[in-house]
């Protein structure tokens, strides 16, 4: 969590919100309450949210406001979102978007 | 009934709802995002007083404001259709359906892409993202970046990330392409950022002067601009160099940079690598109107103003029979003049339910726009006025013609 912004020379000192858990891929994070998930996510390094249907390339946020729709993940077993307009939520099961298979391209 | 909804939680919208929640009226207030307040979140500069504009305290006041007077603020709304049925609006939302009588469009604008090769990596993100993580949601984008871009938006917010201790390495031009026609013309920007310093004293005193200084050299060309750029607030401004492609495996690594003759023109072989862990494009912004088109408005082009334009008055209103535009959505300014905005469309949309507004107050209210306009240290164009002026002779123009021909009303044509 060595990405925060704490001290600020205008702003408040960061609030101690609560803490929030979640898992990305399985793995177990902490955030704080007030997050999206895209902040979340940048806050503990994260910074590819999901893998280009075709082309399989990483993509991460762009707008951060919910224009581009570059930040899609999925949230528990269906749910695609936006990651940057989402709250993180207590034990939040957060899971990349992957390529999809493409069995008629190249021949093979 | 619901006397209006709102789609838009910012400054403009925030403003309306309170002054028709203050005139009596039912309003609902609909934002995609998680706090009101929309892009006010973001902003932090220092005006010409060495007063700070936090538009966290700001955004919180409307809100609170909105609280108080029984505002209905829905939060993680999204609107994707907007229909009109026997004088009612239906708002289409992933939270179901609303109704009102009026509807205020109060969206605001989006960002610009400036697309170059790599910029789909992580950790490249449009300046306005990266604003929102620094001072909303407090978290650094990256340790040691480059912007791509100049405007007053990327001065600006290139200050924003040095407070919170993010190092931008450099500002630099886009690559000449056909998308990035005028944002990568160095004259161009010196001619755009000239006459906001010339319009602007205030807020870039600590630069304007450097600018101008600028201005003069611009008469004879770019031949004497140094070539490591100047520097505002300790980043160098590179008028000579350009940005032709983003860097890196699985994330942003750099970004390859040309430097460019007084033309604008790549000096082939004049490459170089710098080190970047994020990127931040800052392409400008525009009205964000996709709603406004849905509900059948007719739009106009006005560069000045940032794009196409619903047609709209000073009181905010549009041709189409309860429906209201305020923000960003009407041209690229400031959020004090949305928020000034807000009180006009707020003040015109209770009259149509109340017939009690004085004719004095809504006079009061337009002139406090002009008020703002005039004193305004963040000039997003240098022809905003010349903007304005064309969309109000449009509306002149629309109505003249309709009285003219007769366009027949819903009732004569059945």
């Amino acid at each position: 969590m060595n990405k925060r912004i704490i001290n600020h020379p205008i702003l408040d000192t960061l609030a101690d919100n609560k803490e929030v858990s979640f898992s990305f891929n399985g793995k177990n994070h902490n955030a704080v309450e007030g997050d999206t998930i895209a902040s979340a996510l940048l806050a503990n390094g994260i910074c590819t949210l999901r893998y280009h249907e075709e082309s399989g390339n990483p993509r991460g946020v762009y707008c951060n406001i919910g224009h581009c729709f570059e930040c899609r993940v999925k949230v528990g077993n269906s749910d695609i979102v936006r990651a940057c307009l989402t709250p993180v939520e207590e034990g939040m099961k957060i899971e990349t978007l992957t390529q999809y298979p493409t069995p008629l391209k190249g021949g093979s | 009934m619901i006397d209006v909804i709102v789609i838009g939680g910012g400054p403009a919208g925030l403003s309306a709802a309170n002054t028709c929640a203050r005139n009596g009226l039912q309003v609902l207030v609909l934002d995609e995002f998680m706090k009101p307040g929309g892009r006010l979140l973001g902003q932090l500069h220092e005006e010409p007083d060495g007063e700070w504009w936090n538009g966290i305290k700001e955004a919180s006041v409307l809100a609170s404001n909105a609280d108080n007077l029984g505002v209905d603020v829905k939060l993680g709304v999204s609107v994707h259709n907007l229909q009109s049925d026997k004088g009612n609006w239906i708002v289409f939302t992933n939270k179901g359906k609303f109704r009102s009588t009026n509807l205020l469009l109060a969206t605001g604008a989006a960002e610009t892409p400036l697309p170059l090769p790599g910029w789909t990596l992580p950790g490249v993100m449009s300046i306005g993202a990266a604003q929102v993580m620094t001072n909303v949601h407090r978290v650094k984008v990256g340790e040691k970046g480059v912007i791509v871009g100049m405007n007053i938006l990327s001065f600006a917010i290139m200050r924003e990330l040095r407070l919170a201790g993010i190092q931008v390495d450099q500002v630099l031009l886009p690559p000449r392409n056909e998308l990035s026609t005028e944002s990568s013309n160095p004259l161009k920007i010196i001619d755009d950022l000239s006459e906001a310093a010339h319009l602007a004293p205030g807020f870039i005193m600590k630069w304007g002067a450097k600018l101008m200084r600028v201005k003069a050299l611009r008469k004879i060309g770019l031949s004497f601009y140094p070539s490591n750029g100047f520097k505002i607030w300790d980043v160098p401004i590179q008028l000579k160099q350009a940005v032709v492609e983003i860097l890196g495996d699985k994330k942003v690594e750099g970004v390859k940079v040309v430097k460019l003759n007084t033309k604008g023109d790549p000096i082939p072989g004049a490459e170089k690598i710098v080190e970047a862990d994020f990127v931040c494009i800052a392409g400008g912004l525009y009205p964000l109107v996709e709603l406004a088109a849905i509900s059948g408005c007719p739009f106009h082009y006005i560069p000045e103003l940032g794009g196409h334009i619903p047609l709209h008055n000073e009181r905010m209103e549009t041709p189409v029979d309860g429906l209201y535009v305020s923000g960003n959505i009407t041209g690229i300014e400031s959020a004090k003049i949305a928020m000034a905005q807000g009180v006009v469309a707020g003040l015109s949309i209770s009259q149509k339910v109340t017939k009690r507004i004085k004719l004095e107050e809504m006079t009061k209210a337009i002139e406090h726009v002009h008020d703002v306009r005039a004193k305004s240290i963040i000039q997003f164009h240098p022809d905003i006025q010349k903007g304005r002026k064309k969309i109000e002779k449009l509306w002149n123009h629309y109505y003249q013609e309709k009285k003219q021909t007769k366009i027949p009303s819903i009732e004569n044509s059945i």
